[in-house]
């Protein structure tokens, strides 16, 4: 599903290197797991997989089911099927998440050359998506992710998960700022998602999200590389020692 | 000292030549009823005031010289290829071409709980209810910040539409402003009574001339309500200048909106002045420039009487150097108390070439009072606009969202939905037409 090959990424208006090479790949329908330390780089690896400005790509590939991804715009990206769920959801004043959300189902259904979504049909949908992930119509008509807690946000972007029905979710400390409650939503919201044709890579900084998604591999990523990779075990290994035992090994 | 005493003077003496050489360009209405001494007064205050220089410190930002001089100015007309907006509305509709009355493309002049008559048709009568109105709104207004250009439109008006509400009217008023010759050059004056209790609303839309110069004056008596809803586009060349001068009683309401695209020169005054307690009055703008584009929304609001509430909403969306002005001053007078007073002003810029040029002020002279206003300047959020992209919305698409979710506030302040949609869809429009 997804092939990143070593990839290395620079800051555009710094002569900072951020990716040094990473290699990766997740195959499809299966759920991968990215954990490492802060500022190793995770969040740069989603951004330039869906395609954000600032990042030069100086070397390395990153291709989704045969489509190179770095040749695309990222609404181009998003249509073939890339999804990133946002470590940090943007707030948009004067948009409702409503139209925000019937537009982008709508532009991809275009780009895909489908029919667009008859409004009836797209309420229904939303409203069965909204409701299991108790997200109410008073945050449906509200502007994108405004006066949202932490958690309504995060539940937000999963709903958009849904809605778009990607076949390559990106998942960036989907976790982070969650409660238990709210971690057992996004996770079912995440686990009603999983299908043979789609696949995950889990971005988080600790191992509990995990207990709720259980991933296939995991792949631990040190100073913009992926320096080890294993079993679901390596997440509790990283959850009892810390990253030091594992960084330490790889010196 | 005495330098400078010579330049004043000879720059009087230039005014007041500019304003009879424009006098001379445009015939006077031979009025002899009701109206021919407001006229002459208008007259006489030109002459004494000059017209206005780019000089002038309220034209600081608008160069007033195409709107001044004696020569018309031409602009070629443009066609969206659009129906006329408030079109599926139920209303009274009138229409002007070019500054001239259409009476075959107008309806009657009646409608239930309303007298409305042509202001060159009545104005043979010796007396008329707009008597004491016409041109009397606009005196008060030219203080204490001259507005030659109004009494320029009240002295030679050739024609406008005289409208009294004595009732609630269900039916709004419609004006459309055609414009079919190049170098037409339209003067227009109305005036709108709302009685006690009564409510009206007055659309206008329409590029109207190559050159417009419009007055509306508008009182409002107590407990009565204004709504106004304006559309100025199509030409980019055509030039505007329009002066709204309303006077509000007790309880009242007046919400007026405007929105602007296209042309290369708008000056849009509006003279506010709260005379009755506990009124209310929201004026709001949105406009869309690319280009020559110049938008001008220079508004005065006097507060002297308590407990009114004042609300100022403009928001300017402007590329490839457009620009856009914005003079907004709130007025308190002592013994104004109680006053709540509220503008913003803001512009996004979709380039660096664009300009935006405020000058918000406040002037309170009461003690127990809450004003509030703020300006800004931006641009598209990259953010924003990164998290649309990524959920798959073309570029083109997600900035029009971006740009209508800025322009939203100013649209909130229609209390008509679906005319407010009207106008929101008619912004979409132009945004499909001018992006890339
Ligand atoms: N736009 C940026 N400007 C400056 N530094 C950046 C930018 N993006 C990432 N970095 C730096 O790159 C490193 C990796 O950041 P990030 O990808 O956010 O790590 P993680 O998500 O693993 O915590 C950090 O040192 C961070 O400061
Ligand atoms: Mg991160």
């Amino acid at each position: 599903m997804l092939e990143i090959k070593n990839l290395h990424v620079k800051l555009e208006e710094e002569d900072k290197q951020i990716l040094k090479g990473v290699d990766l790949t997740v195959e499809t329908g299966k759920v991968h797991a990215i954990m490492g330390p802060n500022g190793s780089g995770k969040s740069t690896l989603s951004y330039v997989l869906a395609g954000r400005e600032g990042y030069e790509v100086t070397e390395g590939s990153a291709v989704m089911d045969g489509v190179d991804l770095l040749d695309l715009e990222t609404e181009e990206r998003a249509a073939e099927g890339l999804f990133l769920a946002f470590q940090y959801p943007v707030e948009i004043p004067g948009v409702s998440n409503m139209t925000f959300l019937r537009t982008a189902v709508n532009a991809q259904r275009k780009a895909r050359g489908e029919d667009e979504m008859s409004a009836t049909d797209f309420l229904k949908e939303v409203r069965a998506k909204a409701k299991s992930l108790k997200i109410d119509a008073e945050m449906l008509k509200r502007p994108v992710n405004m006066g949202f807690s932490g958690g309504e946000k995060k539940r937000n972007e999963i709903l958009q998960m849904a809605m778009l029905a990607p076949k390559m979710c990106v998942l960036d400390e989907t976790d982070s700022g969650l409660d238990v409650d709210a971690m057992k939503l996004v996770a079912d919201g995440v686990n009603a998602l999983r299908s043979e044709g789609r696949s995950f890579l889990v971005i988080t900084h600790y191992q509990r999200l995990l207990d709720h998604i259980k991933p296939d591999v995991v792949h631990i990523m040190a100073d913009g590389r992926i320096v080890k990779m294993g079993g679901p075990d390596l997440a509790l290994e990283v959850e009892h020692n810390g990253y030091a035992d594992i960084l330490a090994e790889m010196a | 000292m005495a330098r400078q005493a010579n330049r004043k003077e000879a720059m009087a003496a230039d005014r007041r030549a500019q304003a009879e050489a424009r006098l001379g360009a445009t015939p006077m209405p031979a009025a002899s009823g009701w109206s021919a001494a407001p006229r002459q007064e208008a007259l006489s205050r030109v002459v004494e005031m000059g017209l206005p220089h780019r000089r002038d410190e309220y034209w600081k930002f608008t160069d007033p010289t195409t709107l001044s001089q004696p020569e018309p100015v031409e602009a070629a007309t443009f066609d969206p290829q659009e129906s006329l907006i408030f079109g599926a509305v139920d209303r009274l509709h009138l229409t002007f071409v070019d500054g001239v009355f259409d009476a075959e493309a107008s309806d009657s002049l009646e409608g239930e709980g309303i007298e409305i008559a042509r202001l060159s048709e009545a104005e043979s009568a010796d007396i008329h209810w707009a008597q004491g109105l016409y041109g009397t709104l606009e005196a008060r207004g030219q203080s204490p910040v001259a507005r030659p250009l109004a009494a320029l439109n009240t002295a030679l008006a050739a024609d406008g539409i005289l409208i009294r509400a004595t009732q609630k009217v269900r039916k709004p008023v419609h004006i459309t402003y055609l414009h079919q010759q190049t170098a037409s050059d339209a003067m227009l004056h109305h005036v709108v009574k709302v009685e006690p209790g009564a409510e009206l609303t007055l659309l206008e839309n329409g590029p109207a001339a190559a050159r417009f110069n419009k007055v509306l004056e508008v009182d409002v008596a107590d407990t009565g309500a204004f709504h106004h809803i304006r559309a100025q586009g199509r030409d980019h060349q055509r030039r505007a200048v329009s002066h709204i001068f309303a006077r509000l009683g007790e309880e009242s309401t007046f919400k007026s909106f405007t929105l602007t695209v296209n042309g290369v020169l708008t000056r849009n005054e509006a003279v506010i002045e709260f005379t009755g307690d506990n009124a209310t009055a929201h004026i709001a703008g949105a406009c869309l420039g690319d280009g020559t584009f110049h938008h001008d929304d220079t508004v005065f609001i006097t507060h002297d009487a308590v407990n009114c509430e004042s609300r100022q909403v403009f928001k300017k969306v402007l590329r490839n150097g457009a620009k856009g002005v914005f003079q907004g001053k709130i007025l308190v007078k002592e013994g104004a108390q109680k006053t709540d007073g509220y503008q913003i002003s803001q512009s996004l810029l979709l380039d660096d070439d664009s300009q935006f040029l405020a000058k918000p002020e406040l002037e309170i002279y009461a003690d127990d009072v809450a004003c509030s206003h703020g300006s800004t300047t931006g641009a598209i959020d990259e953010d924003a606009l990164f998290y649309l992209l990524s959920r798959g919305i073309p570029r083109k698409e997600a900035q029009s969202l971006l740009v209508l979710a800025f322009v939203a506030e100013a649209i909130e302040e229609i209390e008509n939905k679906d005319l407010a949609g009207e106008l929101t869809e008619r912004l979409a429009a132009w945004l499909q037409r001018h992006s890339g």
